[in-house]
């Protein structure tokens, strides 16, 4: 196994042009799962960036939150400004793992590992996130909601890292971020969901039902439109549109669809026009 | 490239501060912190539960953070501290005694370095509470209420000791609440 | 008095297999089996690696006789050219590398020309199906008590029901590990076990060894829950194969997937009962079937089966019981024991199914409860008397106060949320301490407690500590018995040459019956000594010393002079069991409980979440209270586990899902504190009137928690473990 040291985000990116196919790594907390019996990850290369403050601070401006590329979720728990304007990514930090492996893993290598079940990415979609791609060519900035292509594929080029991920800060008029796993903590998502009104405009994205965490517009036009919804079997229509949960050995194709419907049901029934 | 550090599979020097102690150890970078710190650094106290950082019994502190140290790779503790069970003081254990917070002892070690996080961090307790902090520790025999109780004494008497101190020779009544029973 | 190992263990000083320095040691691995049966074809060894730097292993390298010992001769050590589970070992492998030797491992292919498997205990075998004896059955039992047919035929009211419940790994913190070496003329085995004779009993045939030439030593074992009884033996035949075959010492520790994919689970189960009550709700007749899944080999299933059958009609007064019980043979990986050792199975179906008759009669489970609770003077259903004196009524209502059932069930009534939902539910339960019927007499328990040269004692038994408190109440016992301090008591963990056999550390029996035999030791170590039986403190401990002092003694037969009390088990005076039967005095003491549990389902989520719990029970004498409650808050939090949350998910009958993000067992977020209440009737039998304590919690939180969701919601569940896809398909049912 190798792996290299770089001790800049401009030399990480030379490293990364120039070895192809080397894996990045921040947190580890994806990567190192059963380590030792990884026998062909083990014979990859890998490129350290744990190294690079440059990439640590959480920032506020004016307009946005950024994270850079190894912000933490303890880093976002800690923060006592995210917790009041971006409650729902705090709500998510705080339900990944638990406190051992949120003060290790990162937002952006949350969204990197693409994982269908990811926690962090469901809210920092629903908050309309972009993200900062950096190679030797420069920056490259993407809207989240566009970053995935399918299961574990997605916008990134071998040769770029994920340098920032940019929150704009909004007044919402409703949040809410849900996450049913096999247990209170410590738990992969089975089924879950976060959605945001801002200015009229409805996000709604859900995760564990798909090949990709993603925004469910069929979903949405239920909510914008302010169709009639009398319990939660009237949104199984667009459910089915939007996403495409399969049987696994965590859960079932028929419960994380149900438990979608009933989970959106219950918590817009009070802030949406169109639930009864 | 050649002037960028690269290891290959037999070689890599890593140093970093180790319990207080400044270390440099050569090793096959595909070590994670848990083998170097159980096989070649004669630190077994951090136990390996599961190897997917869900059981919590590798918990070590990577510059004051509890972290599993089965999730971290060797190189990423260059420059940087570790502290791991065997630098916890065995003073500060008595109030998890009493409360049974120990049975078979293998989680144990986990347990105890979130719990003196905790107990060094109050304050972590304004936003969560003791249940939802050791989460990341997986017990099989005390049904954690042995832990939650020795945390929340130990939070108690460190209160009580600590209302005491402005009286005169403190120290012996703070002792004396921490050994009651 | 804390536990004495306790601060060693929580600075991570405690040593556990994993954690020996060893030097010159190998790295052993095992090949499984990919099938569930099947003729071994081929053996394929990859030729990308250099196989000669490994140590490699066959059954054709076994010394001896190719099985596990235990009840049966069936499990071989090592496939003998067959497979008749997923994961049955094939190959050992060892290499002083880990990493190597995992990564060899994965590179050697078992091709299986298969054969048909059965994996359904229910199903009837077909021919080829056929592999043991004439029909697949490990074992048989029936208890026989009065007339059940015409009982049933004459009741008013009968109501059936069927109960299941699944697989359970024991996810005792540390793996299973092992190590073997040679010392001299010495096979020397150290590691995580609970039972050091029976890795004994098992490697004398297997390695055609003497006793002397084979010395087991426990290490510092990190839970064992019934999964460190029988498997460390096969663990320690590995280990002790490749460290023969090699000249060097062996360790081999498996990591999590393997130990939950290779090692054994609790058996699954399916309980019927047909109970025949008349208007008043009371019990006339208990028609029961037990149906265990043992498994591809017998293992303990025929002992386990038995602690099902006795216990599965519940703590209660009926005059006609019938309990069938059959262990079925399957191609899924070998069930074994698990705390409670078939008693949860019996204990799910009967509590379960007294709310089910509760709530057809309409009338409050607990009223039904207490309409047919035990008295003294009425018999169980092996006709055993009950007449210890403890009030079961009182149990019940300590419990019911202590959890406010009562108040919550009428305030409940008044606000129905319409995603929140509470329940409660109550279990009665009780578990039979020590080995079944004449099982005692027949492991012929002995314990010593050695008098030292300065004065100390050493007790010894082959009793482990596992976390359970084994070192602390021994020390206890003999410390209060003779008058000395603790730090004069010595109790090392079993060294099979130093210690005699006193039995496995199962049966919830350390305590109770080897506690009582410590104490037994103790007096007769002071007759030795010539003192008067009151004897206690500095007097006890100059007569030690000056015993050593007095030249005149002898060495004893083996050449060391030692002042040694011994204590061996004698049954109590007027237990009678027939084996032959089933009738009679199944266990010289019953512990008695009851549980309530206050559960909130999620109607978004179907998820349930236990806000409160309650278990109140007499166990006899409460030797340590911190231990004693810790056992069944610990209990109660696996029962939790195995209630709501752990499934195994199986295939082509292995788990599939061998890891704890997949396999979850409850965090310290998903339980409540466990609120825990003693009453203690002594046992007069017992060290310090102490009856078995760390099985009987597990019984309890199944129905408990199945029976708050019933009262929540209004349904029935059957099955265990109730998680929220199964919590939904039942209300979809409805």
């Amino acid at each position: 196994m190798n792996v290299i040291l770089p001790s800049s985000v401009s030399e990480a990116c030379e490293m990364l042009a120039a070895c192809a196919g080397a894996i990045p790594i921040a947190g580890g907390t994806d990567l190192l799962v059963h380590w030792p019996e990884a026998h062909d990850l083990q014979h990859e290369t890998f490129i350290d960036l744990s190294g690079l403050e440059e990439l640590k601070p959480l920032r506020w401006t004016d307009s946005e939150l950024i994270l850079g590329g190894l912000t933490t979720y303890w880093d976002v728990i800690s923060d006592s400004r995210a917790g009041e304007e971006l409650p729902l990514l705090v709500d998510a930090a705080r339900q990944v793992g638990a406190v051992q492996i949120q003060t290790r893993g990162t937002w952006a290598g949350n969204i990197a590992n693409a994982s269908p079940a990811a926690d962090g990415v469901p809210v920092l979609m629903a908050y309309d996130a972009s993200l900062v791609l950096t190679s030797i060519e420069g920056d490259e900035e993407l809207p989240l909601s566009d970053f995935y292509l399918g299961y574990k594929r997605m916008r990134r080029r071998p040769d770029q890292l994920i340098t920032a991920i940019r929150v704009p800060r909004r007044p919402y008029a409703f949040q809410v971020f849900e996450k049913v796993g096999s247990r209170q903590a410590q738990a992969i998502t089975k089924v879950g969901c976060a959605v945001t009104a801002f200015d009229g405009e409805w996000r709604v994205v859900a995760n564990s039902v798909a090949p990709t965490v993603r925004r469910c517009p069929s979903i949405e036009a239920v909510l914008m439109e302010g169709e009639p919804v009398r319990g939660p079997d009237d949104l199984m229509t667009a459910i089915h549109k939007d996403v495409s949960a399969i049987d696994d050995i965590r859960s079932t194709a028929e419960y994380r669809e149900r438990v979608l419907a009933r989970l959106l049901y219950y918590d817009l029934r009070d802030v949406c026009p169109g639930f009864e | 490239m050649s002037d960028h550090p690269k290891s290959d599979a037999s070689t890599l020097s890593i140093s970093f501060v180790l319990n207080g102690e400044p270390v440099t150890i050569e090793t096959d970078p595909s070590q994670r912190l848990l083998d170097a710190l159980r096989y070649q650094l004669g630190l077994p106290g951090s136990k390996e539960g599961c190897a997917e950082g869900e059981c919590g019994a590798c918990t070590v502190y990577v510059d004051g953070l509890p972290a599993v140290s089965c999730l971290v790779p060797i190189y990423q503790v260059r420059n940087r501290h570790v502290e791991t069970i065997e630098s916890i003081d065995p003073g500060r254990l008595d109030p998890l005694l009493r409360s049974g917070a120990t049975q078979c002892g293998a989680c144990t070690p986990g347990v105890v370095m979130t719990a003196v996080w905790i107990l060094d961090h109050p304050e972590t307790l304004e936003a969560h509470t003791v249940r939802e902090l050791m989460a990341g520790n997986l017990c099989r025999c005390t049904g954690y209420d042995g832990i939650v109780e020795g945390i929340e004494r130990a939070l108690a008497e460190r209160t009580r000791g600590a209302a005491r101190d402005p009286v005169a020779d403190s120290s012996t009544g703070s002792t004396q609440a921490a050994s009651g029973d | 008095m804390k536990r004495r190992e306790g601060l060693a263990k929580l600075t991570g000083r405690e040593q556990y297999v994993d954690d020996l320095p060893v030097d010159n040691c190998l790295w052993g691995v095992t090949v499984r089996s990919p099938a569930p049966r099947g003729r071994i074809a081929e053996i394929r060894f990859d030729p990308s690696i250099d196989w000669s730097q490994f140590v490699i292993v066959d059954h054709q390298g076994i010394p001896g006789r190719n099985c596990i010992l235990l009840m049966e001769e069936d499990q071989p050590a090592l496939a003998p050219g067959y497979v008749r589970h997923r994961h049955e070992p094939v190959l050992l492998l060892a290499h002083s590398s880990r990493a190597a030797a995992r990564r060899a491992a994965s590179l050697v292919e078992i091709v299986v020309e298969p054969d048909p498997p059965i994996f359904d205990p229910l199903a009837a075998p077909t021919p080829e199906q056929i592999q043991y004896g004439t029909d697949n059955v490990f074992k048989r039992l029936e208890i026989d008590k009065g007339d059940v047919e015409r009982a049933l035929a004459e009741a008013p009211i009968v109501v059936e029901g069927v109960y299941r419940t699944g697989a359970q790994e024991h996810v005792y913190i540390e793996p299973q590990g092992m190590l073997a070496y040679t010392d001299a003329d010495v096979l020397v085995i150290e590691g995580s076990m609970q039972c050091p004779f029976y890795i004994e009993k098992a490697l004398l045939p297997l390695l055609d060894r003497s006793r002397e030439a084979l010395r087991v030593v426990q290490r510092a074992t990190g839970g064992g829950f019934g999964g460190k009884e029988e498997y460390p033996s096969m663990l320690a035949a590995h280990a002790a194969l490749l460290a023969l075959e090699s000249g060097r010492p062996v360790k081999m520790v498996y990591d999590r997937s393997e130990d939950m994919a290779a090692t054994t689970k609790r058996h699954p189960s399916i309980v019927s009962h047909r109970t025949g009550l008349d208007e008043a709700g009371r019990l006339l007749a208990q028609d029961i079937e037990v149906v265990l899944d043992g498994g591809a080999y017998i293992t303990l299933s025929p002992v386990v089966l038995s602690r099902s059958v006795i216990h599965a009609a519940g703590p209660y007064a009926c005059d006609n019981v019938r309990i069938m019980g059959r262990c079925m043979f399957t191609n899924s990986v070998p069930y074994g024991a698990f705390r409670g050792f078939g008693n949860p199975q019996g204990a799910f179906g009967v509590e379960r199914h007294m709310d089910v008759i509760a709530h057809r009669l309409g009338m409050d489970p607990v009223e039904l409860r207490r309409r047919n609770l035990i008295r003294d003077g009425q018999t169980t259903s092996t006709g055993q008397l009950i007449s210890d004196g403890a009030d079961r009524i009182a149990v019940l209502e300590r419990a019911l106060e202590l959890s406010g059932y009562r108040e919550k069930r009428e305030e409940r009534s008044l606000e129905p949320d319409p995603v929140l939902r509470r329940g409660i539910g109550v279990a009665t339960i009780y578990h039979g301490a020590g080995f079944t019927g004449a099982g005692e007499v027949h492991l012929d328990s002995v314990v010593h407690v050695a008098g030292l040269p300065d004065g100390c004692l050493e007790v010894r038994t082959s009793c482990v500590e596992m976390g359970q408190g084994t070192t602390t109440v021994f020390t206890q016992l003999a410390a209060g018995r003779l008058g000395l301090d603790a730090s004069d008591v010595a109790v090392p963990a079993p060294d099979t040459h130093v210690v005699p056999d006193s039995g496995p550390t199962v049966a919830s029996r350390t305590a109770m019956i080897v506690g009582g035999l410590v104490e037994g030791a103790c007096d007769d170590l002071r007759r030795r000594l010539g003192l008067r039986d009151g004897a206690k403190g500095q007097e006890v401990k100059d007569a030690i010393v000056a015993w050593y002092r007095n030249a005149g003694q002898d060495a004893d037969e083996n050449g060391r002079r030692e002042l040694i009390g011994e204590a061996r088990y004698q049954a109590p005076p007027g237990i009678e069991w027939d084996d032959d039967t089933y009738k009679g005095d199944a266990y010289g003491a019953f512990a008695w409980s009851t549980h309530v549990a206050e559960v909130e389902v999620d109607l978004r989520t179907y998820g349930i979440r236990v806000r409160d719990y309650v278990a109140v029970q007499d166990v006899g004498r409460v030797l340590n209270d911190t231990l004693a409650r810790g056992q069944i808050q610990g209990g109660v939090a696996q029962g939790l586990g195995w209630a709501l949350m752990e499934d195994c998910v199986l295939r082509d009958g292995a788990m599939q899902n061998t890891q704890l993000t997949d396999y979850v067992i409850p965090t310290s977020g998903d339980l409540p504190p466990i609120r825990v209440a003693f009453m203690q009737t002594p046992y007069p039998h017992g060290a310090q009137g102490a009856k078995g304590l760390g099985e009987l919690p597990f019984n309890g939180p199944a129905p408990a928690v199945l029976n708050a969701v019933a009262d929540a919601l209004g349904v029935e569940p059957t099955v265990v473990p109730l998680t929220p896809e199964r919590l939904m398909e039942l209300l979809n049912d409805v």
